[in-house]
């Protein structure tokens, strides 16, 4: 089964990427884009008996740095 | 009195372990062990631990975040908590963040840029292990070279360093975005200290200065009594 974590700054901690990433949109030319923010997404492939539990722990533990990160668990269907 | 016992941990991608060996030979003598960051255990009856600068694991996933879940951190870990002297310098600093021994995190430097320069910083504590042979409010002059240097903590955690004296260092100019221009912190005991600018690049006049000398002769003033 698949797993997609995604791992997303918090609110309030500055994301100097996506503020680069916003002037590039801008400077390409697009008008309207208030705010960006870069995260990551991870995909991982479990076997089925990995529990949700299991998986927020591995969060925890090394895919997020609960300091400056929040994430989010999606399982996704094979 | 027994001579000084040190070790530096080496990572994959670690680049300044032996810059940071020569500092500690040069600078505390005694005896410096090179660690690997497989092994599970560390020499006996260590003074010193350092946690050298480099791109460990290849900066993957996060800074220091898969070197500190190596096998030799849970010793580290365990050594810092007995209260054995633990410096992380750079990339080191950031794998003591990420084994959560010291608090806060650091973040891509707000200009983006790697930063390579030396930087003049001011000593805000003189009283720690790690500084003792600095006077408070000394401006030293250490190299940097960092991608992300820029230290975030919430204004909690901010708060209660500033009021414990666990800034240790403090950027005297603007370097790479860090909260309250934070450059270097200790922990709660006294015993780790983490910091981004490289004491270990500025201990002979070949260097270009020597002011990161201080720092090594303050822990071996601690430890030995020299």
């Amino acid at each position: 089964m698949k797993v997609r974590v995604s791992v997303s700054l918090k609110p309030g901690v500055l994301d100097p990427q996506g503020r680069a990433i916003q002037h590039s949109l801008e400077g390409l030319g697009f008008k309207g884009v208030h705010d960006v923010r870069a995260g990551k997404l991870i995909e991982l492939d479990v076997d089925d008996s990995v529990t949700d539990a299991a998986i927020e722990d591995m969060c925890k533990q090394l895919l997020a740095n609960m300091v400056i990160e929040n994430f989010r668990i999606e399982r996704v269907a094979a | 009195m027994s001579s000084f016992r040190s070790a530096v941990i080496t990572f994959p991608g670690s680049n300044c372990d032996r810059d940071m060996a020569m500092a500690l030979e040069q600078v505390c003598g005694g005896e410096t062990f090179r660690v690997w960051h497989g092994d599970a255990d560390l020499p006996d009856r260590l003074d010193f631990i350092a946690l050298p600068g480099g791109f460990s694991y290849g900066d993957y996933l996060r800074c220091g975040a898969m070197a500190a879940r190596s096998p030799i951190m849970r010793a580290v870990i365990a050594a810092a908590n007995r209260g054995v002297p633990v410096l992380g310098v750079c990339n080191g600093f950031q794998v003591l963040t990420e084994s959560g021994l010291l608090p806060g995190a650091l973040l891509r430097n707000a200009g983006l840029r790697f930063v390579c320069r030396e930087v003049m910083l001011t000593v805000e504590n003189s009283q720690s292990l790690f500084t003792s042979a600095y006077s408070q409010g000394q401006q030293v002059r250490i190299p940097v070279a960092h991608h992300d240097g820029n230290y975030f903590a919430d204004d909690a955690t901010l708060d209660r360093l500033e009021g414990e004296g666990r800034v240790a260092f403090r950027y005297a100019e603007e370097v790479n975005g860090s909260a309250r221009a934070i450059a270097g912190v200790l922990n709660d005991a006294g015993n780790v200290l983490g910091m981004m600018p490289h004491p270990e690049r500025m201990i002979e006049a070949a260097h270009g200065g020597t002011d990161g000398r201080a720092l090594f002769e303050s822990a071996t003033r601690a430890l030995v009594g020299a």
